[in-house]
């Protein structure tokens, strides 16, 4: 049963208790980017987890053929290839959403979350939980996503996922869309207030006064 | 493997290469074998806008490059002298606009290029009479942040505006953004590009409805509309499309 309780920790501990984004401050930079509509969040969060989940897996399957000279080097070849696989998957079969998400696909290369569970997790422990702490990591990634790209899509266009719910002043309706809430760096205020909700619950993940 | 055989030169040089092997193989195999339905996709999405553009619908049981082969005819057309031209097979005019054996300069406009293909394309809307009903004109220029693509839809009187749709563009989501939105799309409908031979098309304030020569400009996005505005002036201009819709070639 322990190992069941350790796998369900590795999975769903990242969503509040460890958050990649909101404790440990990770991949804050695509977060503000591509979270303007809901839709493209959502590629976005299941393309990272894909790739981080894989390749915790694949770093973990070769952890003890590393060399720890070079292990850098390598966890980064790894996660390059799966990147551009996952870049050429989107714009085979999600055109346009991969149109629209551009240069994010790519940039999930830098993220600081794929590289920080290789070199944390996956280089340490063995290749399934390495995989379910992938998936855990991703879902943490994905859960601040939606969040911000629910509220900003909601309160910037009226819409969630393209449906209209607030309907628009300009499409004959009687909502101002929120400029402010359209453009990137309003993500830093909702994840700001996003971090200050979780530790006002979770008060244990407030840093000590130094 | 022994902690002390993989920190060995030779030991780590193995284990890079073989790294790199699978994941070069891995990625060469990825782009190779997707390649083909990316290139549908994008072929496809182009088609899409130029279906949007013509006001033409899919159906279920026929997808886009169906109604697209059924509906329009793709023609080239030499800008200078407004008459049809045949060209190599895999043309595309914004490649050729980087040649200097194959463009023009772009003098005294502010459309925001330097340079543009001599030979541009023109898709002809044909209605099932073979007639054509619709003349779709690729068109580009600059707006606030970057350059905006789109086309532009005329009935065949070579003056009435059917459509302006815009297909790439970098503008800010919700002012300038809102050139793709429907509702300011739909003014463009029945408006006239040209009074006496003279474009006469304006993008301003305050339009109103009733003005068959002016659109609304987008509030908040001046510069985007005087990007439209340039984009509109420069392509069914002298310079532009202007010789082929005065010639009406597409009527010969």
């Amino acid at each position: 049963m322990a190992e069941t309780k350790e796998m369900k920790k590795v999975l769903f501990g990242p969503i509040l208790d460890n958050n990649p984004i909101a404790l440990q401050v990770l991949g804050v930079c695509s977060a503000l980017a591509i979270t303007t509509k809901l839709e493209t969040a959502l590629v976005m969060a299941l393309a990272l987890t894909s790739v981080t989940a894989f390749s915790n897996l694949f770093i973990s399957l070769i952890r003890k053929q590393i060399p720890s000279s070079v292990r850098i080097i390598i966890q980064m070849t790894i996660i390059a290839s799966l990147v551009i696989v996952v870049d050429q998957i989107l714009k085979a079969v999600a055109y346009d959403i991969a149109k629209e998400l551009s240069v994010f696909v790519g940039l999930i290369i830098t993220n600081c979350i794929v590289m920080g569970r290789a070199e944390a997790y996956a280089m340490k422990s063995p290749p399934f939980m390495s995989f379910l702490d992938g998936i855990g990591n991703g879902l943490g990634y994905s859960f601040v996503l939606i969040v911000i790209g629910t509220i900003k899509e909601l309160f910037g266009f009226g819409t969630i996922l393209g449906f209209e719910i607030l309907p628009l002043v300009q499409n004959d309706g009687w909502y101002q869309g929120n400029g402010l809430l359209i453009l990137p760096f309003s993500s830093f205020i909702l994840i700001g207030g996003l971090i200050w909700f979780i530790r006002t619950i979770r008060p244990e993940q407030v840093e000590p006064k130094e | 493997m022994s902690d002390k055989k993989k920190e060995t030169l030779g030991g780590t040089i193995g284990v890079v290469v073989a790294v790199c092997l699978v994941c070069s193989v891995v990625v060469s195999g990825a782009a190779v074998g997707l390649r083909e339905m990316q290139q549908t996709n994008a072929a496809n999405d182009k088609r899409s806008n130029i279906l949007q553009a013509a006001g033409l619908e899919t159906t279920a049981e026929c997808d886009v490059p169906c109604t697209f082969n059924k509906f329009v005819t793709e023609r080239f057309v030499d800008l200078e002298t407004g008459e049809y031209v045949e060209v190599e097979e895999d043309f595309d005019m914004y490649k050729a606009a980087k040649e200097d054996k194959y463009s023009v300069k772009v003098e005294n406009s502010n459309v925001g290029f330097q340079r543009r293909s001599s030979v541009a394309s023109v898709y002809l809307i044909k209605n099932e009479g073979n007639e054509v009903s619709r003349i779709v004109l690729p068109v580009h220029g600059s707006g606030l942040w970057d350059l905006m693509y789109g086309f532009l839809a005329i009935d065949a009187d070579g003056n009435t505006v059917r459509e302006l749709v815009y297909y790439q563009q970098k503008e800010t989501p919700g002012l300038g953004g809102e050139v793709q939105n429907p509702s300011w799309k739909a003014k463009w409908d029945g408006k006239k590009l040209f009074k006496d031979g003279d474009v006469a098309i304006q993008v301003k304030k305050n339009a109103g409805s009733n003005n068959d020569y002016a659109v609304d400009a987008l509030s908040g996005a001046t510069l985007t509309s005087n990007g439209v505005q340039n984009t509109l002036t420069y392509w069914l201009g002298e310079n532009g499309f202007g010789p082929y819709l005065k010639n009406q070639t597409w009527k010969s």
